[in-house]
């Protein structure tokens, strides 16, 4: 199939459409408007035939994917920074009541209302739980529109493999961006009750077949909520186990690796390939999903022989340097770069940065 | 080839739909693009910029800090970029709208009186036209004007269908000014 040009935030409803959503419920905010405006009217299509709601807020439409999801289709809502903080009472309610779904984030600056650039202030929110209780959702940060696409194939799947929803975090310039893509082809999603047993596809009482789903977030016992929290860390061990994914860009004889996620990833691609001209070679490991954030293959990364320390670029005030601490655990220099709310790091800060620390 | 360009105006001028037709060409002639707008709390009258990059290698960062090339289509524009330019790059001045000259000797610049050329061919909504054809006819290397000219047809769609010879028209008297300039 051809390429064509499109601007990230229609792919991203054109994708999710082909991978089978035909329920999107949202609120407009800026910089992911385009995507629910996208929805509202290809929703109704005869090929597509689904639901496109414009919900009262944000919190509505969160719980509307619960409703939706208890029925096994493919729901998804989208929101940015703030919208997505007022929709996390109901992503901890979707991860309890094992509800798959997507939920995208086009990431904006922040603290607060904060800007309506691109931000990534919102990678703690997204791993470290930003609503309440011990749970964890798979977190893809694409940093290309095609990727993203790529992302959202994935992400359905996956989602109902764990039962639980998975989030996309992508900044502001991913949704705005025109970049050439390739969409898949168009894959209805039919729910089939006997692979979702738990969804709340209809039940008639005189007719009685199976059990009555009972879709719920609710354990009065405590007992029974330890069941339920033995089961998801369980999936959580093999999540963090299987799924990382990551790209290792230029590692041969790198003397520093440079760690960076989405969009700041590319203005650190494009240090990295000026200095790779000019006979510096410096690497770099960008998770592609940030929960399960790939550990192994950056502490791999880190301690290969030749390297002498990392740089962990972001747009915020050190996020992922946790994760990426972590990982290293002691075992290398790690040094941070970045700004916070929508200021980017550029390409000649992130040079100069580099180059300082080859001199240290 | 790494050309990395702003074309930036008023709102309205159509500075973000030729950002797209050269976005659209490079493309269809098989090369990597990304087109990046610039936005915010603007607005008719505003400033409006897009950020286009055309390679032949896969791009890394999309956001332009340091163009080759600077399409000012009004005086803040070009205050606003005229600095950012790499030197030896192209800096073209909508000097229908703007007498201000540039401040630097380290450039190709060109003064191009888009609206009267635009007028002159019977399209006078095509400054911006006008303007991408001196931008082509001053750097030939990065796409052929006859992908340019497919690039519209694609991006006006059928419904805007009638609006191309009309650009047709404004793009080669862009072409023309530069060339006889």
């Amino acid at each position: 199939m051809a390429k064509k040009l499109m601007k990230g935030s229609e792919a991203i409803a054109e994708a999710a459409i082909r991978n089978g959503c035909r329920f999107f419920f949202g609120y407009p905010i800026t910089p992911q408007t385009e995507i629910p405006e996208y929805f509202s009217e290809r929703m109704f299509e005869e090929e597509v035939h689904g639901c496109f709601l414009q919900a009262e807020s944000e919190i509505a439409a969160i719980n509307m994917v619960y409703g939706a999801a208890s029925t096994g289709v493919r729901a998804m809502t989208s929101s940015s920074s703030p919208g997505i903080s007022l929709k996390q009472e109901g992503i901890s309610s979707l991860c309890a009541a094992e509800l798959p779904c997507l939920i995208f984030n086009i990431m904006r600056g922040g603290p607060g209302i904060g800007s309506i650039q691109a931000g990534q202030g919102d990678y703690f929110q997204a791993v470290k739980g930003g609503g309440h209780g011990d749970y964890n959702m798979i977190t893809f940060a694409p940093s290309s529109v095609q990727e993203t696409i790529n992302c959202i194939g994935q992400a359905f799947p996956l989602a109902e493999k764990y039962r639980m929803p998975v989030m996309i975090c992508a900044d502001g310039i991913i949704a705005q961006m025109m970049e050439p893509v390739e969409l898949p082809e168009m894959q209805p999603y039919e729910v089939d009750p006997a692979e979702k047993p738990w969804a709340a596809t209809g039940w008639d009482p005189k007719n009685p077949v199976g059990e009555r789903a009972n879709v719920t977030s609710l354990y009065v016992e405590t007992e029974q909520l330890d069941v339920l929290s033995a089961r998801l860390q369980g999936r959580y061990a093999i999540i963090r186990e299987t799924e990382p994914q990551w790209e290792a860009y230029n590692m041969e004889n790198a003397e520093i690796v440079v760690t960076a996620f989405g969009t700041i990833a590319r203005i650190a691609k494009s240090v990295i390939d000026e200095l790779k001209d000019e006979g510096i070679n410096v690497g770099m490991l960008r998770p592609i999903t940030i929960w399960p954030f790939p550990y192994d293959a950056v502490r791999e990364a880190a301690t290969q022989p030749g390297v002498k320390a990392v740089l962990d670029v972001e747009m915020n005030a050190g996020q992922m340097l946790e994760d990426v601490k972590l990982a290293i655990n002691g075992a290398q220099n790690v040094d941070f770069f970045g700004h916070c709310g929508s200021h980017l790091p550029t390409v000649d800060e992130i040079r100069e940065k580099i180059l300082s620390m080859r001199e240290e | 080839m790494l050309e990395q360009c702003i074309f930036a105006g008023f709102g309205g001028q159509g500075t973000l739909l030729i950002g797209k037709f050269l976005a659209c060409a490079g493309l269809m002639e098989g090369k990597e693009v990304t087109w990046l707008p610039s936005y915010g709390p603007e607005m008719r009258g505003g400033t409006a910029n897009c950020s286009v990059v055309v390679s032949d290698r896969p791009i890394a960062a999309p956001v332009v800090t340091a163009p080759n090339s600077v399409i000012a289509m009004n005086l803040p524009s070009l205050l606003k970029f005229e600095h950012t330019v790499k030197p030896g790059g192209t800096l073209i001045i909508n000097s229908s709208l703007t007498n201000a000259k540039s401040s630097r000797d380290d450039l190709r610049v060109a003064y191009v009186p888009a609206t009267e050329i635009a007028e002159k061919v019977g399209n006078p909504k095509g400054a911006n036209v006008v303007i991408l054809g001196a931008y082509l006819a001053m750097n030939p290397e990065i796409v052929a004007i006859d992908t340019i000219i497919e690039a519209m047809k694609e991006e006006l769609g059928p419904r805007k269908m009638k609006f191309l010879d009309g650009n047709i028209k404004a793009l080669h008297a862009g072409i023309d000014y530069v060339k006889n300039t």
